[in-house]
């Protein structure tokens, strides 16, 4: 049904060009902006072609992490003051980055405006790119939800901490009932010890079964993407603003990210 | 495939069958000259009218029903207009088949079919899915009325006593659920219909003849899904 007719919109995994894969949490503060900006550049040290867009665009903070002043973000684009071209800009990491800007808290709502502009936007960037990395907002609003909805792929950053397991589960089940995407992959960051993110993917997806799949003819599978353990090195480079996985490639959080890059691009 | 219809081989085909099927279903004679491609035309309208139609009740049945919401779910991914699916079912129903019969049953059916028709706006569409059980899609129906809109449904269901037989009546409720499409975002016929079935579920189990709408988005954890999340040793010596 999807694509069949001219104009549907474009909630779409058959495109070509980039894979688009929307990173959210459910619950700030889990580390998704630095997880989404470290496995952009460990993607980026594989070769590939990647973008990361703030999509959080109430709160957008990848300028901050990225240690980044734009002079030109997407709010130009969205107000007319510049080419979408021109506001996508090179990040260190070796990766290219779209970036909300200050003002868009105006966008923090889903407009048809917003909407059809972030299509516009995801139309423009797919043929350009290998990946691009949809740094969504915290929360499950509706423009997290549209944003989602835009993507291939949707990777969940979680803590082990209860309070971002709740919300991580929530997501999937706001996600589980409303769209039809089956697939949801998960990061778990900050783990304490080696094999805690493959336990806490295994207990999410006990409870998913019993209490989101028993209402669904195809069950949501959930796939552990990586574990990052906890790490001084990564308040370190968050602290002095640097990719972790470029000042110290050998800290255990960079390896963690590493391979979670790995394992993304093998499928 | 069949090769394409035209007026000349027109002649070979055996239209009787559906022309019966269609003077039984009370369809007047069609219009034209038998045989032409208008005739033929209004034939195919008039069969395709038949077979998205319930029998019993004259609404949408189930497959014109499918067609319709998944036109509905193409509208609200494009337009983000709010809309609401109902679905309802008769309470008890089997007690009145077993008790009085199945002709009340039907009687009842048909009712209930017609109040939930006259409830609605005329851009609303109501369908008979199954036994006793009816949807409604309702377009550009903003959240805030949603329960209002259900709750207007059923007491009026509740209001009329149906005639079951001269002079004999009796009292019929239905039990409400309903959840809205979610906004942009492109879900599936299924899985709307899930949701609507869920809340549906939720209101016979609270004891029928009420209205259950699922909450705008269903991002509720409870108490038994936490303890289960948490359940795992992993977090023993983390909390």
């Amino acid at each position: 049904m999807r694509g069949s007719r001219a104009g549907v919109d474009m909630n779409s995994a058959t495109q070509s060009g980039a894979r688009v894969t929307a990173v959210t949490s459910g619950k700030g503060g889990v580390g998704k902006t630095f997880v989404t900006a470290n496995l952009a550049a460990a993607l980026a040290r594989q070769g590939e072609r990647v973008l990361v867009l703030d999509a959080d665009l109430g709160l957008a903070n990848l300028d901050v992490v990225l240690n980044l002043y734009p002079k030109l973000t997407l709010h130009d684009v969205f107000t007319g003051q510049t080419r979408l071209e021109d506001a996508i800009l090179p990040a260190p990491g070796g990766f290219s980055v779209l970036l909300a800007g200050s003002g868009m808290i105006e966008y923090s709502r889903l407009t048809p405006t917003v909407r059809d502009q972030l299509h516009e936007v995801m139309q423009h960037v797919r043929p350009r790119f290998d990946h691009v990395l949809l740094d969504t907002g915290a929360g499950i609003s509706d423009v997290v939800l549209y944003t989602v909805s835009l993507a291939d792929e949707v990777l969940i950053v979680a803590t082990p901490e209860p309070t971002s397991l709740t919300d991580a589960y929530a997501t999937i089940k706001v996600l589980a009932t409303t769209q039809p995407r089956r697939l949801i992959r998960l990061l778990v960051n900050q783990v304490q010890r080696a094999g805690e993110g493959r336990a806490i993917r295994k207990q999410l997806q006990l409870v998913v079964d019993r209490y989101v799949n028993t209402n669904l003819d195809k069950p949501v599978m959930i796939e552990l993407l990586g574990e990052v353990p906890f790490d001084g090195a990564v308040r370190e480079s968050v602290i002095k603003r640097e990719l972790l996985i470029e000042h110290a490639p050998g800290a255990p959080a960079a390896v963690g990210i590493a391979a979670a890059a790995s394992k993304h691009l093998a499928g | 495939m069949p090769p394409p219809v035209d007026a000349t081989s027109a002649s070979s085909l055996r239209p009787e069958v559906a022309l019966q099927l269609l003077e039984q279903s009370g369809h007047g004679p069609l219009p034209g000259t038998p045989g032409t491609d208008a005739w033929l035309q209004a034939l195919i309208d008039a069969l395709v009218d038949l077979s998205s139609r319930d029998a019993l009740t004259g609404l949408a049945n189930r497959r014109s029903f499918e067609l319709a919401l998944s036109r509905e779910i193409d509208r609200v991914a494009r337009s983000g207009e709010p809309a609401l699916l109902l679905t309802l079912d008769i309470d008890h129903f089997k007690r009145v088949n077993d008790t009085r019969g199945h002709a009340a049953g039907d009687q009842v059916i048909r009712a209930v079919g017609h109040v939930l028709a006259e409830t609605v706006r005329p851009m609303d569409l109501v369908a008979r899915v199954g036994g006793e059980e009816f949807a409604i899609v309702l377009p550009n129906c903003p959240a805030a009325f949603g329960p209002q809109v259900a709750e207007r449904i059923r007491t009026r269901v509740a209001r009329q006593p149906v005639e079951i037989a001269p002079g004999e009546h009796v009292n019929v409720t239905v039990s409400v659920g309903g959840a809205f499409a979610p906004q942009w975002v492109r879900t599936t016929a299924r899985l709307w219909m899930d949701r609507t079935d869920l809340q549906l579920y939720r209101a016979k189990s609270e004891g029928r003849n009420r209205c259950c709408l699922e909450p705008a988005a269903v991002s509720l954890v409870s108490a038994e899904e936490k303890g289960l999340l948490f359940a795992s040793s992993t977090f023993q010596d983390l909390t």
